[in-house]
């Protein structure tokens, strides 16, 4: 135990990096992620087609080659603003059609008799999307949206085999260290982890049962 | 539903979507043109030396050496291995948890919960690491354990929602019959929730497949490691490039393949599951109460009072 207790610091740096990966990749996805949705929903065909794509080569392609290019490829083609902002680009990048797709299903949900209600008094595709599909979609799209928060929060641990030091990082070196007490240095670290993903699984739950529309 | 967000459109409609479609045709096309321009450009580095650029014959010759192709292909055949090992492992697992899950006896229930919670809430590089390190296992095992107690978790908490979705009925017949409550949930109840959840198993299957690259870090020879990694290291960096591209065709080809399988298979499954319990073919904005899906369903002792 007292290899934990020594190495906090570390530890403490660590998780300070994943939050702060978390944030930087989460608002980033987030932000790509509802244009790539309104991009699949939009009545433009080339723009549908090319979300549908994007979507579909970056979901099923590995989260380590993803970064592996951010962290190597890219300064090799001379753009290196630092190990950090190359993980979090590749999170950023990774994370985002899982975020238009948890959008995009939610705006599915909708009952479509309120898309049409909205059409037939008028409303122009703008106004339906703004005033009356989006304040219901954004309520039944929430806990998934978590849901890839806390797949995201995760996946930053990949980050640290690419040169990062968030948590992941510092369960190596620490682990190098300390041989000896491996298992103890492993927990806490898990012990950090699951204080992000049960913390979000609990609100993504409460939230469910507060905004849950009743139809 | 989308067709509905908007008119159908008249001839002022139609020009303007068909003008905006070819701009975004044009913008995108132009992007990917700049893309491809810029990467094929040659580039001088910081010492002076110029390089030719990325569409270059010789940023691509190595592809002529029978041995790249060989290291490829051992690679895509060691994730292969070890997503198809994982998969067996992770399916047995899920089994056995879902069991667990949603056992009776509080002294199973509780502890698989637990067990679940924490697996479910750990990234699963940290748990490769985890068994490498405590149980000094080989980089292949490693990967494997990790991967199958991450996505049997995933999948038992699949097959237990499946379960407990089944008509209450289902499980109060087989008890009817005088089948044990243990043979109930095998013969009964499981095999329809596991075709139920089957388009969602099959999904994590290919997570499952995704995730095997996580075993690049801990040391294990797959395609990541061996047809990008290690061919970078052996031909310089100036083929990485190549290399990418091909690895990253390949996992593509490799995990479209797997999706594309899980659509038909839940096209197919689909039908003839709606068939079995008839709450699975309900549109997913209704809500899957049993007694509004399929009051038949509700045998008169779970529901109190004859609904008659």
């Amino acid at each position: 135990m007292d290899a934990v207790i020594e190495n906090l610091p570390l530890f403490l740096e660590g998780f300070r990096n994943t939050l702060g990966l978390l944030v930087l990749a989460g608002i980033g996805a987030l932000v790509l992620g509802i244009i790539i949705a309104t991009m699949r929903i939009s009545p433009v065909a080339s723009f549908r087609g090319f979300a549908t794509v994007f979507t579909e080569i970056v979901r099923n392609t590995p989260l380590t080659l993803v970064l592996f290019f951010c962290a190597y490829l890219l300064p090799y083609l001379q753009y290196s603003p630092g190990y950090f902002t190359l993980a979090a680009i590749g999170l950023t990048v990774y994370t985002s059609p899982f975020v238009a797709e948890a959008l995009r299903s939610g705006i599915n949900g909708v009952h479509v008799g309120q898309a049409e209600a909205a059409r037939s008094i008028g409303l122009t595709f703008g106004q339906t999307l703004s005033f009356v599909v989006m304040p219901q979609a954004v309520r039944m799209v929430i806990p998934p949206l978590i849901n890839v928060f806390i797949a995201l929060t995760k996946n930053t641990s990949v980050a640290g085999a690419f040169f990062v030091f968030e948590l992941f990082g510092a369960a190596r070196k620490v682990t190098n260290l300390r041989g000896d007490e491996v298992l103890a240095i492993l927990l806490s670290v898990a012990a950090f982890y699951l204080l992000v993903t049960i913390s979000l699984g609990l609100i993504a739950g409460r939230v469910e049962k507060k905004v849950a529309v009743l139809r | 539903m989308t067709s509905v967000l908007y008119d159908a459109p008249g001839p002022k409609a139609i020009v303007r979507s068909r003008v905006l479609s070819i701009v975004g045709i044009i913008v995108i096309a132009a992007g990917l043109v700049w893309l491809i321009l810029a990467l094929g450009a040659p580039k001088v580095s910081a010492n002076g030396a110029v390089q030719p650029g990325l569409w270059d014959a010789s940023r691509w010759d190595v592809f002529t050496d029978v041995q790249v192709w060989r290291t490829l292909g051992q690679g895509a055949l060691s994730t292969l291995r070890m997503a198809a090992v994982a998969a067996v492992f992770a399916l047995v697992l899920g089994v056995l948890f879902s069991f667990g899950r949603a056992s009776d006896t509080r002294w199973i229930r509780i502890p698989t919960t637990i067990v679940l919670e924490f697996v479910r809430g750990m990234p699963v590089l940290l748990m490769m690491l985890f068994i490498l390190l405590v149980f000094s296992t080989g980089s292949f095992w490693a990967g494997v354990a990790a991967l199958s107690v991450y996505n049997g978790a995933i999948i038992g908490e699949a097959l237990r929602a499946g379960i407990a979705s089944l008509p209450r009925g289902q499980r109060e017949a087989g008890l009817a019959i005088g089948l044990t409550p243990i043979a109930t949930r095998f013969r009964i109840e499981f095999p329809q929730a596991f075709r139920q959840m089957l388009p969602i198993i099959i999904a994590q299957l290919v997570v499952l497949l995704k995730d095997t690259s996580l075993s690049f870090v801990v040391g294990y020879e797959e395609l990541l490691r061996s047809g990008l990694y290690n061919l970078t290291n052996f031909f310089g960096s100036r083929y990485s490039f190549s290399f990418f591209l091909v690895v990253l065709a390949i996992y593509l080809t490799m995990n479209l393949l797997l999706s594309w399988l899980a659509r038909v298979i839940a096209r197919r499954t689909g039908s003839r599951a709606g068939g079995v319990t008839p709450d699975a073919a309900a549109p997913p904005e209704k809500p899957v109460a049993p007694e509004v899906v399929h009051p038949a369903a509700q045998g008169n002792q779970s529901a109190g009072a004859p609904p008659y």
